[in-house]
């Protein structure tokens, strides 16, 4: 796919939070830069790659860079405040240091897919690995046909960056799709799982590519219902979550079947976790 | 080894502590046998030290007991409960080390362990075997983990032929042993009046030009490869030869496993002795003062509840996933990650289990099915 891994086993580097966004009651946004203005201008990435953020003291977490390639501001990443580290992360202003070591991973095959209509398709609460893609794509707008944003979340309240999904519905070729399984007052999206969209996606199957990111449950039924539309199985693709605490494929957290989803994936491509997806365990 | 084409030494037995005397000579830390909790372990040697002597390591499903050896040979043990992994992947290390200054900023250093010339003497076969898979994992594609690189580079191997394996032993089914082939620098066989002797490397040439060996005989050279090829045939257990990845994979729904799961406690001692087991938990010891904060890693187990946690859910969190990630990843997925099976025959997994699950049945059950269809 796009970008090798790099070395970076450790230790992390500096690195300072230049902005901070509360996008949910727990969900925030942290643009980070690196302290040595040299590395911070060499730093590269591919959409769907992911950074080790440190915490003084606490540790280190894998997170999605969400931002844009090609911004040199600063390196986004989009945060749930769920566990130790997250909830510490969560308290930090402006200023404050982390630690920083990556990119890790492969990335979303955008060049390789570039010509084809894209079909995204994300669960869960705001899938930071997908909404990169929708930042390259808009970004990139004549290198790709159609793009449908699929987004499904459990509740209304739970959908993140609201006023993009209108921004980017307005966009040419651009369609968005959001369900909530529980809907609320004002709710605009449909009401019901996120599997009900697929009929109403317009998009060429035979020049289609369609990634997925989000509980593997709905990326199943996600494939199924693409492949039955007719896009081939060679141009559809996932990202994982496993387990991560060295991100160098050393650890084995998050081997899944012959492979390190740190440095295999997270991206896969259907063909190369399909087998395994259907095993509970892996 | 011993295969006539090198030069052999023969070493009597009254002489082995000068190859301890003439390792030390040339600055190497030594280890050696040493037996504690009723069990072979390696410990640094004294100079005065001996080796013990006239040790047999009986061994079964959940049984470990050292017994007299009637021959009163050196190395008459098959293995401990620990091969050489803790001397390379340290079982708990320090990685970099971080200090908060007073206006708040981090500085990030790396910790590099300090490691003096070693040796180590009575690394098995399947020692070696493990020791070329923690290297590929390790080391693999030039990405070296440089904790592990930093004591791999300062290793001295003195490997020794088994000539008593345990019933749990199955290194001959593997291709690991009982012999020592490669990865050595010095190999030694234990005969009657005394150990004929190959190096297999620089710096095991120098030790033993310093031992003014005598040549081997060919009769006792001879002896050596019969040794070998006995103890070989003295082994009950074994596993299939041929690579079992997709025999097992075709298997991950198979009653066998609900079995193993009733049996297996999860408690991790089969990953803790398996001399090719590779994963470990990252984390952070952050001073009292708050100045500064370590962080490190230690050894963890696929049988841990931690292992495969994410936050919302855990990827197994049954006892019949973990078990068969253990299994399945040791003896089939290994092949595609490092071109060959994970398991080199050591059988400390069956001896050390505390229920006595043996991974060798486990695997026929596994795989009997399989084998009719």
């Amino acid at each position: 796919m796009t970008v090798e891994n790099g070395m970076d086993a450790g230790p992390p580097h500096a690195a300072t939070v230049v902005s901070r966004t509360q996008e949910s009651p727990t969900i925030f946004t942290l643009q980070l830069r690196l302290d040595d203005a040299a590395a911070q201008a060499a730093y590269r990435f591919a959409p769907g790659q992911f950074n080790m953020l440190y915490l003084f003291g606490v540790g280190e977490v894998p997170i999605s860079i969400m931002s844009d390639p090609g911004d040199r501001i600063g390196i986004g990443h989009t945060i749930r405040a769920a566990g130790r580290v997250t909830r510490g992360l969560a308290e930090l202003q402006p200023g404050d240091p982390v630690g920083l070591r990556g990119p890790f991973g492969r990335g979303w095959p955008l060049q390789e897919m570039g010509g084809n209509d894209i079909v995204l398709v994300t669960g869960g609460l705001g899938c930071a690995p997908v909404v990169s893609v929708v930042h390259y794509i808009l970004k990139r707008r004549d290198r790709f046909g159609k793009l449908v944003i699929i987004q499904g979340v459990k509740h209304a309240e739970d959908l993140i960056w609201r006023e993009q999904y209108d921004h980017w519905a307005s966009m040419p070729d651009t369609q968005v799709l959001v369900a909530a399984t529980e809907g609320a007052a004002l709710w605009p999206w449909h009401v019901g799982r996120v599997t009900d969209l697929f009929a109403l996606a317009r998009f060429n199957p035979k020049r289609a590519a369609a990634m997925m990111c989000g509980p593997e449950g709905m990326m199943r039924t996600a494939a199924e219902s693409l492949l039955q539309r007719g896009v081939p199985e060679s141009r559809l693709f996932l990202s994982m979550e496993r387990n991560m605490q060295c991100a160098v494929g050393r650890c084995g957290h998050c081997q899944l079947g012959g492979s390190f989803v740190c440095r295999d994936g997270p991206v896969y491509s259907w063909g190369q976790v399909k087998d395994l997806l259907v095993h509970r365990g892996f | 080894m011993f295969s006539g084409h090198e030069p052999a030494g023969f070493l009597p037995l009254a002489l082995l502590d000068t190859l301890v005397a003439a390792l030390m000579a040339q600055g190497y830390e030594c280890q050696g046998p040493a037996v504690e909790n009723g069990a072979i372990v390696m410990r640094e040697l004294a100079e005065t030290d001996v080796l013990p002597r006239g040790l047999q390591a009986e061994q079964a499903p959940g049984h470990y007991r050292l017994t007299q050896d009637p021959l009163n040979r050196y190395f008459a043990w098959a293995n401990g409960p620990q091969a050489i992994k803790p001397q390379v992947f340290a079982p708990k290390e320090s990685m970099w080390r971080v200090e908060r200054d007073e206006a708040g900023a981090l500085q990030f250093a790396a910790v590099l362990p300090e490691m003096p010339k070693q040796a180590i003497i009575g690394v098995r076969a399947c020692d070696l075997a493990a020791l070329a898979l923690q290297d590929a994992h390790f080391l693999r594609d030039g990405r070296r983990d440089a904790h592990y690189a930093q004591r791999r580079e300062q290793l001295f191997l003195v490997a020794v032929q088994c000539a008593v394996p345990a019933s749990t032993c199955f290194c001959a089914s593997t291709g690991d042993g009982p012999t020592p082939t490669t990865g050595y620098d010095i190999s030694l066989a234990e005969l009657a009046e005394g150990f004929v002797v190959v190096a297999s490397s620089g710096k095991g040439e120098a030790v033993l030009s310093a031992l003014n060996l005598l040549p081997a005989t060919s009769q006792q050279i001879d002896a050596a490869q019969q040794q070998g090829q006995a103890a070989a045939a003295s082994q009950t257990r074994s596993l299939p030869s041929r690579n079992l990845l997709e025999a097992l994979m075709s298997q991950l729904e198979h009653p066998r496993w609900d079995e193993v799961a009733a049996r297996c406690l999860a408690c991790g001692n089969c990953t803790a002795v398996c001399p090719t087991c590779f994963c470990h938990a990252e984390g952070d010891e952050p001073s009292l003062d708050g100045h500064s904060s370590e962080h490190g890693r230690i050894w963890d187990s696929c049988f841990s509840e931690s292992h495969g946690h994410l936050h919302g859910f855990n990827v197994r969190p049954d006892i019949r996933s973990r078990y068969r990630q253990w299994l399945i990843h040791k003896l089939a997925t290994w092949h595609e990650q490092y071109g060959r099976s994970g398991c080199i025959g050591c059988g400390r997994c069956i001896a050390w289990c505390p229920v006595g699950i043996d991974l060798t049945e486990e695997v026929s059950a596994l795989t009997a099915s399989e084998a009719q269809l």
